[in-house]
């Protein structure tokens, strides 16, 4: 009997002859599911998949974990933050490293723990430092109306929360590099829905297609996108039905709207994208940690020769950074991509040693944009 | 993961064994029984089971249309 996913990989040679495309996952969970599964050394030489900028940590940028760390270091402050950001680092240390001198920096798992902090000790200040996209941004949304609701007056938030359809738009409008189809996140679409998704396409006539988490999902979406490419049919498909409501989740973007309003941010390696991200709306200052308390930060600095940025954005490998592997490792990352579990970087250094993949070459004819080659974005496998 | 357990906006959901609360604010009128995916201590997407083989689905619908 032929399995779903040889029936995928058969129909995927066949769509995608002479093809040569680039498709991005735009979600770090997908990238560590691709390389989990060993998907990639199923898919046709000519179907190249890049990591995009959907892992939260990795995007987050340093003057942001800096921030964090010198809350920790004021008297009588706890911040609360989920595990992955302890490991990333500032421009000159990071949360773990703090912990490690004494600072008193707390892993959760819901951002409502921060406030049962805050209520159980309230001569401490409480800093919940939310990163994330929608998904995660919705319930610190949640943690933020209730601390008001209950007025819990030793809770602040650091915002650090982005938007992932910005992003996108940013990679496509920069032409940097060509993009000829999304991977669209399972996560964060159950929130947004698949509402923007049909404006990325028919705005930069790219394809798009929300994708489940097990390989023949992904190999499925892989599919859809081939043949909507092939056929230049560009639009915006949910593959993923058994979780992401076409309309999204208005519950949840409501209780962002209501405690969010959208902001320009900064991204790690690709600067500021415009309504990108997430400020307390008016009401809610009181809680803002980046206003209240008032800290010396050092400039921003990068680990030197670190390529994280351009792994998040796409515009590189990370086999391309000199230090992958050597000096940069799960263990001791040198940059955020390698220290989450959704980073490009650690899950090509945990799954993808015996070789990246097959690579795909500029092509003229298949792409539904033809934008800059490769050569000047720097990949070089 | 089920909601096993439901009072409120607050719930305890369980797959093959693992219990963990939950938050169900998100989720449209929550039952017990509900299968849902959970983010950061929130339920933010009922399940739906009916849907479980939709790339079977999208495979035959493939092969039909190939």
């Amino acid at each position: 009997m032929i399995s779903t996913n040889e029936k995928l990989s058969a129909r995927l040679r066949d769509a995608a002859a002479g093809m040569n495309l680039r498709l991005m996952e735009v979600c770090g969970t997908h990238t560590a599911a691709i390389f989990r599964s060993g998907l990639r050394s199923f898919l046709p030489a000519g179907i190249r998949l890049v990591a995009g900028p959907g892992c939260p940590v990795c995007v987050t940028p340093p003057e942001t974990v800096d921030r964090a760390i010198a809350l920790s270091r004021l008297k009588g402050v706890t911040i609360a933050t989920f595990g992955d950001m302890l490991k990333v680092p500032g421009s000159a240390s990071s949360l773990r490293e703090e912990r490690g001198r004494g600072a008193d920096i707390r892993v959760i798992y819901s951002p409502l723990e921060s406030l049962e902090f805050a209520r159980a000790e309230p001569a401490r200040k409480v800093v919940l430092l939310g990163v994330g996209f929608e998904t995660t941004i919705a319930p610190a949304a949640a943690a933020v109306a209730e601390a008001a609701r209950s007025g819990i007056g030793n809770f602040y938030f650091l915002s650090a929360g982005r938007r992932v359809i910005p992003a996108m738009e940013h990679l496509l409008k920069s032409g940097d590099f060509r993009i000829d189809g999304f991977i669209c996140p399972g996560h964060a679409s159950t929130v947004i829905g698949l509402g923007p998704y049909r404006r990325i396409s028919r705005n930069f006539k790219v394809p798009c297609v929300i994708a489940g988490f097990e390989a023949s999902e992904i190999l499925a979406a892989v599919v859809e996108l081939v043949l909507m490419i092939r056929d230049k049919r560009p639009a915006a498909v949910n593959l993923y039905r058994r979780v992401v409501a076409p309309r999204g989740n208005p519950r949840a973007r409501r209780a962002i709207s209501e405690a969010f309003r959208i902001v320009d941010a900064e991204w790690r390696g690709m600067g500021t994208i415009e309504k990108s991200g997430y400020a307390l709306r008016r009401g809610f200052e009181a809680m803002d940690a980046g206003k209240r308390f008032e800290v010396v930060l050092p400039p921003p600095r990068e680990p030197a020769g670190c390529l994280c940025g351009k792994v998040v954005s796409g515009a590189a490998d990370p086999a391309d950074c000199e230090f992958f592997g050597r000096g940069c490792t799960p263990e001791r990352p040198l940059g955020p991509c390698m220290v989450a579990s959704e980073g490009a970087c650690a899950a090509w250094f945990r799954y993808g040693r015996f070789g990246p993949g097959p690579e795909a070459e500029p092509g003229k004819d298949t792409a539904l944009k033809n934008q800059p080659d490769y050569e000047k974005s720097g990949l070089r496998i | 993961m089920e909601i096993i357990e439901l009072e409120g906006e607050k719930a305890v959901v369980s797959r093959g064994g693992l219990k963990v609360r939950a938050d169900v604010r998100f989720i449209d009128r929550p039952r017990k029984g509900d299968y849902v995916m959970v983010h950061a201590g929130f339920a933010i997407e009922r399940v739906k089971p009916e849907r479980a083989k939709e790339i079977l689905e999208y495979v035959r619908e493939m092969e039909e249309l190939k």
